[in-house]
């Protein structure tokens, strides 16, 4: 075992720490927690991603050619937790970043790579996810949305739902069906959001933002070239998406985290609270908790590195890093007592009511990205071999 | 950055698996058990031979000279295999008089020629070096494990008033046994009537103690992370082979997902285990930090994947015939050892709250 960075490594780590203190907008940590339009703060956050794409830091993980670093694992994993520690903002085009840029590069074709990987990078194109629907959530290979060929074309008809981002999107990785065959059946297409008879609608979350919408496609022609990977393989497809869902963004979580209790310990002091047995007990559960996160992450990106792919086992960071939020977010309302409650706009809240915040958006971390049930199916079938449950 | 054994470590946990296997099978480990002391002489001279008991003991004292991820990589093992008898007892005991500047018994330890053990707790039963009361050597320890074969065991005692550690001659004193849930580790009552040789006292004494805990903890965790493997294999071969209602239990939800969770948590136990391992090997700053993160967790997911193994195999993992119990025993054992997951709780909340160091992200 050796966890100690490369003398490369440390170069690497330098550099990007140096050019995060000097960057990262000195405005941002009061402006978190404020209360502003998503359309403002998203522009913000566009103009934040320029900023690092002018710097070459918008895609470290991606290949040189199409505006990236070429970065190695343990390179992307330091880049991450960099930006975490420097408290940056995240950047705009989260889904393109995370999930299509890297689909495209596995998956596209030459020109396809030409046309939309730069473009994700710069935040000139905003990118969502369109693969749920109203009958097809965790089931995928349900999905109905209906792509018939016309041409050179594909006309689309459909509903999806749940889309993150779909609101400020120009484009969307949507998973349609071109042929009744359950998982044979299903095709991904990258679809332009402003084509006639694409219609968005917000629908308003628990947490009280619309950060996700759905969508509706009435006979909206698709040109035949935009098919990512072959028709009829969008399964497969659609399946490398999700390992990427599940993949290095836990980096970022356990710095993340780590501040928030860190936050929490001093609200616990304020609130004289840290002589306490049952406080100190729980804090220190989630002290332990966060840690252990650490280090299934560490031994996670070591066997990535040994291995090239993400595996199930993303499944267990999955279901760790959500229970471990939505507990962490109520022992954090125990220990802000009655202040625990007050939302943004409340003169007297702790972190301008972002505690408030926290706790109910932490539910929708175990649906996000495949329920925590069917995590554990992943695990129970193709980690144990047990027998396929559905 | 590797996380994980490289090979030498790799073929050192191996072996370790292929011995036990042919050594320590579960019939042996049932007929050990049954002997009262839980200790097989034949065992213990060919698990000498291995050079298994003397892992950590340096080359020039007689033992192998390894570190902390190998002492792991070989305990997971015997976990696994449920290996009863003083194997950690020796461990804590040789890790304190090492810790104490001296190599008194060490080549003793490491041959299998001289069985120790260490006697902490008193009837206040408190893991804290700071409730140990007994005044130097007179009285007595309770809940010492292994004490019927020790030829030496060491004593933590106040000599007026300051902590202290003494290698008392184990013939020399009073066991009684204690008879405790764990058939595979017995522990005692030990009166003690004075003698024994000075070993270390006050900050000495304190951290050769404190050093030998940890030690015998990260060990532990990874013991317990073998069990609990080996706890989820035998439930998950269960439900694939069991038929209820036309179907293999396994394929059924409630079935299958106490079979996930058993899965995370050992698999997570095992990362903080070996981090555990690496941190004290590399006096990371936050290593005491990380011995109690893998104590707090492996000590809570060990009795809960105990809770589910047996809970999967219905009425036959409730049978005395079905191995799980064992390591159901085992699991309980050791959750209390060098303290459970409230204890070391409360340790993290002095370390890093109190000390304020976590600021530091
Ligand atoms: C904050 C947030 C953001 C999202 N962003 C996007 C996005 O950008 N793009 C997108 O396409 N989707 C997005 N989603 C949708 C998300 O992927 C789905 O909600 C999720 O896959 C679950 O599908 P569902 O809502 O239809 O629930 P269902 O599949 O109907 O599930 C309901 C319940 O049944 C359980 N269940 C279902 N099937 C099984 C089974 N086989 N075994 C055991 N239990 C089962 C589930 O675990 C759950 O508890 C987002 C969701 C949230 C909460």
């Amino acid at each position: 075992m050796d966890l100690n960075l490369t003398s490369q490594e440390l170069q690497f780590r330098d550099e990007v720490r140096a050019w995060f203190s000097a960057n990262v907008p000195k405005d941002w940590v009061k402006r978190r927690n404020a209360e502003e339009s998503m359309q403002a703060r998203f522009d913000y956050l566009r103009q934040w991603q320029r900023t690092m794409f002018d710097a070459g830091w918008a895609g470290v993980s991606w290949p040189k050619q199409y505006g990236g670093r070429g970065a190695t694992l343990m390179e992307q994993v330091i880049f991450i937790e960099e930006m975490a520690r420097a408290e940056a903002p995240p950047m705009a085009n989260v889904l393109g970043l995370g999930l299509i840029g890297p689909t495209i590069i596995a998956y596209g074709n030459d020109a396809q790579k030409t046309r939309f990987l730069q473009k994700i990078l710069s935040a000139e194109e905003i990118w969502c996810q369109g693969f749920s629907e109203p009958n097809a959530g965790s089931d995928l290979a349900a999905a109905s949305t209906e792509a018939k060929r016309d041409g050179d074309h594909f006309i689309i008809n459909g509903h999806k739902c749940w889309n993150s981002y779909a609101w400020a999107a120009d484009w969307c990785e949507l998973v349609v069906r071109t042929d009744p065959d359950q998982h044979k059946g299903l095709t991904v297409l990258l679809v332009g959001m402003k084509a006639p008879g694409v219609e968005v609608r917000g629908l308003k979350q628990m947490s009280g933002e619309s950060e996700f919408c759905e969508i509706f496609f009435r006979d909206v022609r698709v040109p035949a070239e935009n098919v990512v990977g072959k028709v009829n393989d969008g399964w497969r497809v659609a399946m490398g998406t999700l390992m990427h869902e599940r993949g290095t963004f836990g980096a970022a979580l356990q710095v993340n985290y780590r501040r928030n209790f860190n936050r929490l310990v001093e609200i616990a002091r304020e609130r004289k609270l840290t002589g306490d047995p049952l406080v100190r007990q729980k804090l220190a559960q989630m002290y332990a908790e966060i840690e252990v996160m650490r280090c299934n992450q560490m031994r996670a990106f070591s066997r990535i590195n040994e291995t090239g792919v993400p595996g199930p086992e993303g499944s267990i960071q999955k279901i760790f890093w959500s229970e471990l939020n939505q507990r962490f977010q109520q022992i954090a309302m125990e220990v802000l007592g009655p202040y625990a409650q007050l939302a943004h706009g409340s003169a007297d809240a702790f972190d301008q009511g972002q505690w408030a915040y926290n706790y109910l958006r932490a539910r929708g971390n175990t649906i996000e990205a495949g329920t925590s049930e069917i995590q554990r199916n992943i695990i129970g079938h193709f980690v144990l071999g047990l027998p396929k449950s559905y | 950055m590797q996380f994980g054994l490289n090979e030498s470590q790799k073929i050192l946990q191996s072996n370790a698996r292929k011995f036990f296997a042919a050594e320590c099978s579960p019939a042996d480990v049932r007929r050990i058990m049954e002997t009262g002391t839980a200790h097989d002489e034949k065992l213990w001279s060919h698990m000498a031979e291995q050079g298994f008991l003397g892992v950590l003991i340096p080359e020039d004292a007689g033992g192998m000279g390894l570190g902390m991820v190998e002492l792991a990589a070989l305990a997971e093992e015997m976990g696994r295999a449920l290996v009863p008898g003083a194997f950690i007892s020796n461990l804590l005991a040789a890790s304190a008089i090492h810790a104490a500047g001296s190599t008194r018994h060490l080549a003793g330890i490491a041959s299998g020629k001289i069985k120790a053990t260490l006697a902490l707790l008193e009837s206040s039963a408190k893991w804290n070096p700071e409730a140990v009361a007994m005044p130097a050597v007179t009285g007595e320890k309770m809940f010492v494990p292994d004490a019927a074969i020790a030829d030496v065991i060491i004593v933590a005692a106040r000599d007026n008033g300051e902590l202290a550690l003494y290698a008392v001659d184990g013939k020399s004193a009073a066991k009684t046994a204690m008879p405790s849930v764990d058939l595979t580790r017995r522990i005692y009552k030990v009166a003690f009537s004075g003698g024994g040789e000075l070993l270390a006292r006050g900050d000495a004494a304190h951290k050769a103690l404190n050093h030998a805990l940890d030690v015998a903890t990260v060990a532990l965790c990874a013991e317990m992370t073998g069990g609990m493997q080996r706890t989820m294999e035998i439930a998950v071969e269960y439900a694939k082979t069991r038929k209820q209602f036309g179907k293999p239990i396994g394929q059924y939800q409630a079935v299958q997902h106490q079979c996930a969770d058993m899965f995370l948590w050992t698999e997570s136990s095992r990362s903080a285990a070996y981090y555990a391992a690496y941190a004290l090997d590399s006096a990371i700053p936050d290593a005491r930090a990380a011995v109690s993160v893998a104590k707090v967790y492996a000590s809570d997911a060990c009795r809960e994947t105990g809770n589910r193994g047996v809970q999967v195999q219905g009425g036959m993992g409730f049978t005395w015939e079905n191995d799980t119990h064992l390591y159901y025993r085992r699991a309980k054992s050791s959750e209390i050892a060098f303290g459970d997951a409230t204890y070391h709780r409360e340790r993290i909340a002095q370390l890093v709250i109190d000390q304020a160091r976590s600021a530091a992200v």
